[in-house]
């Protein structure tokens, strides 16, 4: 019988830990298919955050440093700065990157890191428990905003696309979304430029990818789909902030 | 090699570039800035990096990717700044990564002041941030001593995998003394089976970690941890002691304050009052035999620990003396340097009241 589909080499065989619906294993998936398809998974160092994603260094298949949190960028830079031809990459989510971690995406994006982020943005905290996000947005329920964010009280959610999008060595900004099949493949593609353009030494890249955390939001996978789609979509609009060409 | 004039700061960061060090992250803060001045033009010249950081946080945390990476790898800073990289510093002490540290301290807490000061001997000995863990800490007393601990340092931290720390002050790291840039005998070093390099397809993936969800592997990590850490006591305690054979008073003091106490002990002597002095090099392992020996010698009648702080160290002294004798305290903080003057002085009052 013919082989259709196989599990990319680029993660290993440790089940994921993630909930039912959950997008994250989509986007490792994701990240380890454009590894292996590049020829990178023998070249490639990782950092995983703190978060729901803590144990990607279990998952991908090739050499991971475990970071603080917020400092993924901070510790890809010392990896890159040393290892400059191997392909280096961080995964962090919204309240690893957007809250305690701006400083260090900030500046490495500034400093042009030849490194690739993968943002992964669930407008909530997921492993903690539910707890209100930078990303979170205006009247969504949190553990730490029990009756909705509110605009006076805690502002407007952070569009990290677009404000990185306006540093001049951050080359490469794209904003994307996992809710289906071909907003899936859209994502892939994103992350292949990604890598490909940190491989050809053009500056710092970084791919936003909306996600669902239905534990947290409280809905169903199939709900949670629909709601990323019609609630963070119209303010999280998806596309290209920057490219190479342009800079 | 002739002996030439060098600033502490500068000799510091040419020690550790003469002995492999090509990676430096750190972020500007008196009284250190000589060490990132020196080292943004020298590590270019070597094919090496310099960065200046956006915050200690994130220069603590590139030094974690380094040196995770294999890379001889050096950040420095003072008190405030050491005090945000406690985290990194944490984490890299977790994941057993090879890194030095230099410290020159400054007054505080807070803001403080910029003048030296040993108020952070409980941050660099006793934690600093979370979690049992423990620096090698090397208090150098002199511009060559901190060239030669310099140069030991990357040492012991790649043979025990672990953060080195090099505490000094202003006084060290400002002032210019006459270096000789000795060759410090090379240490047999394991192999860096650890480090993320890409496998290559060669060998397995490695991680660079200090998570342990179960709490029991948590458990087991602290205990080896500490294994290694018994085995660093054993081998890499250092202590200078000074005319302790016949002394009365024993003085414990270490880095700039030693060399003032030592002064002091000279005075003393020419006024026919015998005093020693016991000057860790090493404030963590703390070198508690030699205290325990002064504190059991007949001659011995009492300790003064001296510092520039409100009372630090004084607790693994009275720890060491175990009540043997008294322990009497003389110090000065916020970058006031007490005076030899001063220390004699507080010698006698107490030598006074003990007769």
């Amino acid at each position: 019988m013919a082989v259709v589909f196989e599990k990319t080499k680029a993660l290993t065989d440790k089940p994921f830990h993630y909930c039912p619906g959950c997008t994250h294993g989509i986007i490792h998936r994701l990240v380890a298919e454009v590894l292996e398809e590049l020829n990178l998974i023998d070249n490639a160092i990782g950092v995983a955050p703190v978060g729901c994603s803590v144990f990607a260094y279990d998952y991908f298949n090739c050499d991971m440093h475990e970071a603080a949190h917020g400092r993924a960028p901070a510790v890809a830079t010392g990896i890159k700065r040393v290892h400059k031809d191997s392909a280096v990459f961080t995964y962090q989510g919204d309240g690893d990157l957007a809250s305690i971690g701006t400083a260090e995406i900030v500046h490495a994006a500034m400093r042009g890191e030849k490194f690739t982020t993968i943002f992964v943005n669930n407008a909530i905290y997921g492993m903690t428990g539910g707890q209100m996000a930078p990303t979170t947005l205006i009247g969504q329920k949190a553990t730490t905003a029990p009756l909705g964010r509110v605009e006076d009280h805690a502002g407007l959610p952070l569009k990290v696309s677009e404000m990185l999008a306006t540093i001049p060595k951050a080359v490469y900004v794209e904003r994307v979304s996992v809710h289906d099949v071909k907003h899936i493949n859209q994502s892939k593609k994103a992350i292949k430029k990604a890598f490909q353009y940190q491989m050809e030494g053009k500056g710092f890249t970084l791919v936003e990818v909306l996600s669902t955390c239905p534990t947290n939001w409280g809905k169903t996978p199939v709900e949670s789909l629909k709601w990323l789609q019609e609630s963070m979509m119209p303010y999280f609009p998806l596309g290209n902030f920057r490219t190479p060409e342009e800079v | 090699m002739a002996k030439e004039l060098w600033k502490g700061n500068e000799a510091i960061s040419e020690a550790a570039i003469k002995c492999g060090c090509r990676f430096f992250f750190g972020y500007p803060i008196t009284p250190q800035n000589e060490i990132p001045e020196y080292m943004s033009l020298r590590l270019p010249q070597e094919n090496g990096c310099f960065l200046q950081a956006e915050s200690e946080v994130a220069a603590i945390n590139m030094v974690y990717g380094a040196a995770g990476s294999g890379a001889r790898v050096m950040t420095s800073s003072s008190s405030p700044g050491i005090s945000l990289k406690a985290e990194g510093i944490s984490y890299i002490a977790g994941a057993e990564l090879p890194c030095v540290i230099v410290n020159i301290v400054r007054g505080g807490p807070g803001l403080g002041g910029i003048q030296p000061a040993q108020s952070d001997y409980y941050q660099a000995c006793k934690g600093g941030g979370h979690g049992d863990y423990r620096l090698v800490v090397l208090a150098p007393n002199s511009v060559q001593e901190a060239v030669d601990l310099t140069q030991e340092a990357f040492d012991i931290a790649d043979q025990y995998r672990m953060p080195v720390m090099i505490i000094g002050d202003g006084m060290i790291g400002q002032m210019m003394e006459p270096v000789e840039f000795r060759d410090v005998p090379k240490r047999q070093l394991p192999e860096k089976d650890w480090a993320t390099t890409g496998t290559d397809g060669k060998r397995k993936p490695r991680v660079i970690n200090s998570l342990f969800i179960d709490p029991q592997a948590c458990e087991n990590h602290n205990i080896h941890l500490f294994k290694k850490y018994d085995e660093i006591t054993k081998n890499e305690t250092r202590v200078e002691t000074y005319k302790l054979e016949d002394a009365e008073i024993v003085f414990v003091a270490y880095g700039t304050t030693s060399r003032i106490v030592k002064n002091a002990v000279n005075a003393l002597e020419k006024e026919g009052i015998k005093a020693g002095l016991i000057r860790p090099i090493t404030l963590w392992p703390f070198p508690s035999k030699a205290i325990e020996d002064a504190a059991s010698m007949a001659n011995v009648k009492m300790f003064l620990d001296v510092e520039m702080s409100m009372g630090q160290m004084i607790d693994d002294v009275k720890i060491a003396v175990n009540g043997k004798k008294p322990v009497h305290f003389y110090g000065r903080t916020g970058g006031m340097v007490p005076t030899p003057a001063a220390i004699v002085a507080e010698a006698k009052k107490i030598l006074g009241g003990a007769k």
